[in-house]
């Protein structure tokens, strides 16, 4: 198709127009470029928008082909107002590939995105803004600046990520910029959206990676932002937080490194230095040794962890190199699995995963011994991967699983790829020289490999054979034999080289032999190999010292030929053997000292792995994985001596939140923890001590559990273990809720009031809950003093512990768990939301506390019903057990007549039912309460529940824990009563405890969870006691936990009902075991 | 981060350049080249390629190599993972990646590079925000713009970017709401030349295409969650909610998505599915070797095993194969010495067998490397784990969706060794 054919379609808006700006006549181009160009202009000159578009089009695939089109500047320019939206992305993409060759008419666009930037829609502002800074053009720098200042406090969270996006881009242009950026970055980091986050510390990186005192204050909120980030953000992040965690906190591993150089200290200290050294380690070790890891860095560890299970890689990896640096050694094995995983990605990925994981295998062995069979090798991988998973087989090997990777390099040797096969030889080279045991296994396996047919393998198995012998020749000298046979066969040098070097180097070994072959190979001297030449010299050397009789001649003959050899190396080398070797009236002294010289024993070679030390790189950078620092890497600090100020981390918080690291004294805090060197690990739990420094969503928490605690206990003392567990939940479901709730307002309101509207929100469960604090017959006195007695007892009790709660011995006439949930009840309601209405009743931790089916939504024909035991006194007869019921009626219409009918009850069980429920709307969901005496037994209560069309068979059956209710005992009567329940009365176990329950507050929420019991005071730390009685008969029920060194524990159990104490004890066994 | 991108196919043409910073000249390309030629397999090329002045960072997919240039310190699988998160993007649009395809829509592909990154940081990388960005070209699409002059390009503005669930756009609608799930297990299996076990480990995913109106919350439990050993979820599920419950609660994308990617622990025994008798042998001083090759059904659980493909990289010395298979058909390739037996289903009672003689080039001694087996086989309505899913549950919306859920398994890195 010619120009001019083509210039006449256009103008009849031909169709087939977008083949040709695709695919021209390649021999068209340059006779008809200019013209072409031409018809480009006038379509972009045209009014029609759809010529425009098709021109666009046109020079867009010109550009991406990598064809000059700047001759077209001023034509396109022109456009930047267009219209039309594809018209117009299309200038930005022309614009933002050649404003920087054409600067001056660039600038004619800069309006058009000045206006863009007061848009109101928030999307083309940022858009604007996103252009506007990608124009690489020096003039507009201070335009620039204004705009990304302006952006950065926009209303709209997009905008201000564009702000962010577009700070490295000025940086880049104007670097004296830097300071005026800085500012800006400092101020978008105390941004507390999600969308914000990643961009601007990808800038802050960018900018000014060392101003890590920026990231201060932000620390704890990065840290709790974290999950909710775009995938590339966590990743840009999470590296970040690494290198900040190795500047403000303490190496958790510092103990175990501590040992370890005091030992090879003594080791090499001299005698009179010794004492000091000693007195200052020992200091030292005195010193250091209660470390207890910052809460701000577990919290870091704990809101990693979960993003390794995330689908993207670089945030695997990246999690992965955080807790390689960062975690405790003993937690650092969760990432194996997470990296093993990523071995089934594409072979890129696994390429980078197997360098980073061969790095962390030469540290941290064990880690990867678990998987060891992942690392196996299919004929399939490429190469490169190949080779990788053999270094880490290697790496991995040791005395117990040597036989199987033994056994598999075999098979690897027969494969049909060569390089590998030579790989894997020295691999078995490797192994054998690390693992003793071996080392004659190895070598006679080598050995065989001798006469393969293949001459790589053989050349290969040369060389390593010859690095093994070097470790103990004298039982060898067989093998060095039967090399010297093979130098007739084998071709390459380099295998040629190592066989000569071995005979000339235990010559003494094979007296006879080695002559003959000096004598073979000055045959061939001339047609060798360079490499092969000089170990030819050297070996006609060594016998020439040893054996001076026999090859005297022969040793002349090669040096001769030597000195005429066009190497210059080997004549070098030559003249200088023949000075030294032979002697003349002019040798030196050195003569003498010839033997001494070239047949001293050597130190066996050490066969390492490429990958030791390579973890003085951040695992996961780019240098790492080359092994040489690229531009721009940070490199990761030592950790400090002292750790740095951690206060510099608090924020100042609103008044409505208690601010718990200004609670206690750091000290405090740190003296409580003394006891548990790390604590568990509980997972996921958004606990409110974790929430405590955050400020915005789990402010409610702490909220919740500063209120729970001042009010918590009294006969009722026992609910608050169980509450922080309920409240987990219930956190977790607020959260969920509030996301929905978002959700729907970002649907309906406009985009511009959305990020005011989410700050509302933020606080508005705060407010919530306090309105209920307030309302709430307990909580009379004004929040203030609630706030003050909370601090006294967080000093007393050490609550800012990472783990949980412990109830407080102290009385208080409500109930906790009632106060927390009515509160939670009315705020769902105002989030009106589908579904799980929950009703408000009198008594409704619904959802809080365990629930458990009674009837299914499928089985019930719609209507769900579930059941909890709420734990509270029932009050029409205290002989039974509260079994709160909730209905929900998931059907489109109502439910009427909701009873009970013929209960089918073990004899002495009773219940009482609930009043019948006449309507149950569609939709509609309502709780009640009912009584069964279950007369101690875990028996299961069956009954009938009728709605006015059906009957449905359900049965109810308690768990031992929650048929007794709490009783309030002092030390002594505690001890008085268990004095009274002795003998066949008290059952007593041994168990060990779960690796969770690290600390007393753990045991003690783990046995109040299980069983409906109140906490007695006691004085010993390590005992934990417990009072209850059956609901029933009132029985006393007494548990005593107590902890002993390692993690084992007694548990005793004092009650008259054995086969109630029998259960209960296993129960709790099994809480406490987990 | 990225500075520039260049595909290059697999005759060695720049056919796409794109830069985000400053131009990059392509003759950087050169050192890629280099390396390319150094290595001796396509897929051997090193992903990262270090010179003088910048770093250069590929992928290969579909034949087509992207070459990412870098030129300062950025986590290397940062970009290796961004790169096919473009692939899988030009997929999903395109139907397929091929130069083809992206020279066809080259203007579209430009588009969607611009979105994704701004200077050279991800930008937008979940399918649905771009898809309301810029409408993936559809045959009909392209008839209606050719004739009316509209546009690809998405005449309302995203508002994807701005949610708090980003992978959903809002006002989703559809007639018939429909969700689906495949669980799809892939068996990885190491088998040695006595037919014992050295390493099997299956790996499954659950993939999902949801098509429901509105803004479902969907929950997914298990009837054996614990067999679950390692997980990776899509951004949507909630992470807590499967740590305390074990049920996957989710808000879905629109459209197809992997909800989630598992590895079922070691520790439980991998039922594998089939057995492979062997005798390949070649003798000393012959030109001929022997090959012989049953397929059986082992543990199956009942079900067939259906699309049965055996392939083999035969020793260089074979020159050719005349083999007699029970059924099926099968071509040995004399140049790159790979057999392949298209098997189809195997029948219990008439186990497929594959017989002959191969002939070796005359006074060459027997090969000594042992060709491994590479098996792959579909079983249909089984997973293999026993994994089953328990319930699939709405909230949210008042509508009755239609679900299903399908089970697969198949064979993955599966490989007899003789």
């Amino acid at each position: 198709m010619s120009a001019s054919s083509a210039f006449s379609d256009d103008k009849a808006g031909s169709a087939s127009e977008p083949e040709y700006g695709h695919d021209p006549a390649s021999g068209g181009i340059f006779s008809s470029d200019y013209k072409r160009h031409d018809d480009l202009k006038e379509m972009l000159d045209s009014n029609k928008d759809s010529l425009k578009l098709e021109a666009m089009k046109r020079i867009v695939a010109m550009i991406a082909r990598g064809k000059n089109t700047s001759d077209l500047f001023p034509a396109v320019v022109k456009n930047v107002a267009c219209k039309n939206i594809e018209v117009k992305k299309l200038v930005y993409v022309y614009l933002v590939r050649y404003a920087e060759e054409q600067q001056d008419l660039a600038l004619l666009s800069i309006s058009t995105f000045q206006r863009g930037l007061k848009d109101p829609n928030q999307l083309i502002r940022a858009s604007a803004l996103r252009v506007l800074s990608s124009i690489r053009v020096t003039i507009i720098v201070p335009i620039m600046m204004l705009a990304i200042k302006e952006a950065a406090s926009d209303m709209s969270p997009y905008v201000r990520k564009t702000a962010a996006h577009a700070i490295p881009k000025l940086h880049s242009l104007d670097p004296e910029q830097k300071d005026q950026l800085i500012e800006v970055i400092e101020k978008l980091l105390a941004d507390k959206t999600t969308l914000v986050a990643g961009s601007v510390v990808m800038a802050f990186e960018e900018v000014c990676p060392d101003r890590i005192d920026l990231i201060h204050k932000n620390y704890r909120k990065l840290c709790n932002l974290l999950i909710d980030v775009e995938e590339w953000g966590q990743v840009v992040i999470i590296n970040m937080l690494t290198r900040y965690a190795r500047t403000q906190f303490l190496n958790p591993n510092i103990n175990e490194s501590l040992l370890e150089d005091s030992s090879e200290k003594a080791f090499y200290a001299s005698d009179d230095e010794e004492d000091e050294d000693k007195k200052a380690e020992a200091a030292a070790l005195v010193k250091r040794k209660p470390y207890v890891m910052d809460p701000d860095h577990r919290l870091l560890l704990r809101n990693t962890k979960p993003l390794l299970q995330s689908r993207n890689a670089a945030v695997v990896m990246a999690v992965a190199q955080l807790y390689f640096h960062l975690a405790p050694k003993a937690e650092v094995g969760i990432i194996a699995k997470a990296l093993v995983r990523l071995m089934r990605s594409h072979s890129e990925v696994q390429y980078v995963v197997l360098q980073n994981v061969a790095t962390m295998t030469i540290k941290r062995r064990g880690m990867f011994e678990p998987y060891l069979k992942s690392f196996y090798i299919r004929s399939t991988d490429p190469t490169q991967i190949k080779i990788l998973k053999l270094e880490v087989l290697t790496n991995l090997a040791n005395e117990t699983n040597i036989s199987t990777i033994l056994r598999e390099f075999q098979t690897y040797i027969k494969s049909m790829d060569k390089d590998f096969v030579a790989a894997s030889i020295q691999a078995i080279g490797r192994c054998a020289t690390n693992i003793g045991e071996v080392r004659d296994t190895c070598l006679n396996g080598l050995v065989q490999l001798l006469s393969n047919r293949d001459e790589l393998v053989v050349a290969e198995s040369v060389v390593v054979i010859k690095k093994l012998l070097q470790m103990q020749p004298e039982q060898h000298s067989d093998i060095i034999k039967h090399m010297a046979k093979l130098i007739d066969n084998i071709q390459v040098p380099m295998a040629r080289a190592s066989i000569l070097w071995l005979i000339g180097e235990y010559c003494e070994h094979v007296p006879k032999i080695a002559p003959d072959v000096l004598r073979k190979m000055a045959k061939t001297f001339t047609n060798e190999e360079d490499i092969v030449k000089l170990q030819i010299i050297n070996l006609a050397a060594k016998l020439y010292l040893t054996n001076s009789k026999q090859t005297k001649l022969l040793t002349q003959y090669v040096l001769n030929l030597a000195k005429y050899d066009q190497n210059y190396d080997i004549r070098d080398r030559a003249r200088f053997i023949r000075q030294l070797i032979v002697p003349t009236d002019k040798s030196g002294a050195l003569s003498k000292y010839a033997k001494k010289l070239f047949l001293a024993l050597k130190p066996a070679p050490v066969l390492e792995s490429p990958f030791k030390d390579r973890d003085h790189f951040q695992l996961g950078s780019l240098s790492h994985l080359l092994n040489a620092k690229a531009g721009g890497y940070q490199e990761l600090p030592e950790w400090p001596e002292s750790a740095p100020d951690p206060s510099v981390r608090n924020v100042e918080v609103k008044d409505s939140i208690p601010d718990w690291s200004k609670c206690t004294s750091r000290k405090d805090r740190k003296e409580k923890k003394l006891d548990k060197p790390f604590y568990s690990d509980s997972e996921g739990d958004s606990g409110p001590t974790e929430s405590a420094d955050s400020e915005s969503d789990s402010g409610s928490g702490s909220e919740s559990a500063s209120a729970s605690d001042e009010s918590g206990s009294g006969s009722e003392s026992e609910e608050s273990g169980e509450e922080t567990e309920s409240e987990k939940e219930e956190e977790d479901e607020e959260k969920e809720k509030k996301r929905k709730k978002r959700l729907d307002k970002t649907k309906a309101k406009k985009p511009a009031e959305e990020s005011a509207e989410r700050c509302a929100i933020h606080t508005s469960y705060q407010i919530n809950t306090f309105s209920h604090f307030a309302q709430t017959p307990v909580s009379k006195q004004p929040p203030k003093q609630s706030k003050k007695e909370s601090k006294k007892e967080t000093q007393e009790m050490s609550l800012l512990d990472l783990d949980d709660f412990e109830p407080t011995p102290t009385s208080a006439p409500v109930t906790p768990v009632n106060f927390l949930s009515s509160s939670l009840v009315s705020d769902l309601e105002g989030l009106s939301l589908t579904d799980t209405i929950l009703a408000p009743t009198t008594i409704a931790p619904s959802g809080s506390i365990k629930m458990y089916e009674l009837l299914h939504r499928i089985t019930g024909e719609g209507l769900a019903v579930e059941y909890c035991f709420s734990r509270q006194p029932f009050s029409p007869d205290p002989n039974m057990v509260a079994v709160q019921i909730q209905f929900t009626n998931n059907t489109n219409s109502e439910t009427k007549n909701l009873h009970i009918e013929e209960p089918r009850l073990q004899s002495g069980m009773r219940i009482r039912e609930f009043a019948e429920i006449e309507v149950l709307a569609a939709g509609e969901s309502v709780t009640v309460v009912m009584g069964i005496d279950f007369c101690d037994s875990t028996q299961a209560a069956n009954f009938q529940l009728c709605t006015h069309t059906r009957k449905f068979f359900v049965s109810i059956q308690p768990p031992v824990g929650e048929l007794m209710t709490p009783v309030f005992l002092t030390e002594n009567d505690f001890k008085k009563e268990q004095g009274k329940l002795m003998g066949m009365n008290e059952i007593s176990e041994k168990l060990t405890l779960g690796e969770k329950c690290v600390n007393e507050h753990v045991i003690v929420e783990r046995v109040t969870a299980t069983a409906n019991l109140s906490r007695v005071p006691c004085g010993s730390d390590k005992e934990c006691r417990f009072a209850g009685k059956t609901v029933s008969s009132g029985c006393l029920v007494l548990v005593t936990v107590t902890t002993k060194e390692g993690g084992r524990a007694q548990l005793t159990v004092n009650c008259e009902k054995m086969v109630i104490g029998t259960m209960l004890v296993k129960d709790i066994m099994q809480a406490l075991s987990q | 981060m990225i500075h520039s991108l260049f595909l290059i196919n697999a005759s060695g043409d720049i056919f796409l350049e794109k830069h985000w910073k400053s131009v990059v000249s392509r003759s950087v390309c050169d050192y890629f080249f280099e390396a390319l030629e150094r290595a001796t397999e396509p897929e051997n090329v090193p992903p990262v390629i270090p010179t003088p002045h910048h770093f250069l960072i590929n992928v290969l997919r579909h034949r087509i190599y992207f070459v990412a240039v870098i030129q300062s310190e950025v986590p290397p699988l940062f970009v290796i993972e961004f790169l096919h998160r473009v692939v899988d993007t030009f997929q999903d649009y395109f139907g397929v990646c091929t130069e083809a395809a992206i020279k066809d829509n080259v203007v579209v592909v430009y588009e969607l590079l611009e979105e994704m990154l701004d200077n050279g940081f991800p930008l937008a990388t979940e399918s649905n925000i771009l898809k309301e960005l810029i409408k993936p070209p559809t045959i009909l699409r392209t008839v209606v713009n050719t004739i009316t002059g509209s546009t690809n390009v998405g005449e309302q503005l995203p508002t994807g970017q701005l949610s708090v669930v980003p992978w959903r756009r809002t006002g989703v609608k559809y007639t018939n709401n429909e969700a689906y799930f495949d669980v799809v297990e892939e068996i990885d299996a190491i088998i040695d030349k006595s037919g014992s076990t050295i390493t099997a480990e299956i790996q499954g995913v659950v993939d999902a295409c949801v098509k429901l109106t509105g803004m479902p919350d969907l929950t997914l439990s298990f009837m054996n969650p614990r067999l679950l050993d390692d997980v990776s979820f899509h951004p949507c599920v909630r992470f807590k909610r499967w740590e305390a419950e074990r049920i996957l609660s989710f808000i879905p994308p629109d459209g197809n998505f992997r909800l989630l990617s598992y590895h079922v622990s070691s520790q439980n025994l991998v039922a594998i599915p089939v057995y492979v008798k062997h005798n390949i042998s070649f003798r000393e001083g012959s030109s001929q070797g022997r090959f012989e090759l049953t397929l059986g059904p082992k543990q199956t659980m009942g079900k067939a095993v259906e699309s049965v493909l055996v392939s083999s990289q035969l020793p260089r010395g074979v020159l050719n194969a005349n083999l007699n298979p029970s059924q099926g058909t099968y071509t040995f390739d004399p140049v790159t010495k790979l057999l392949s037996w298209d098997v189809g289903k195997i029948n219990p009672q008439k186990l497929p067998s594959l017989k002959g003689s191969m002939s070796l080039q005359t006074g060459a001694s027997k090969p000594d490397e042992n060709p491994t087996i590479n098996i792959q086989f579909k079983i249909q309505q089984l997973a293999i784990s026993g994994l089953k899913v328990n319930r699939l549950d709405m909230y949210g919306e008042k509508y009755k969706p239609f679900k299903g859920i399908k089970y697969m398994t198949k064979a993955g890195k599966f490989q007899v060794r003789t």
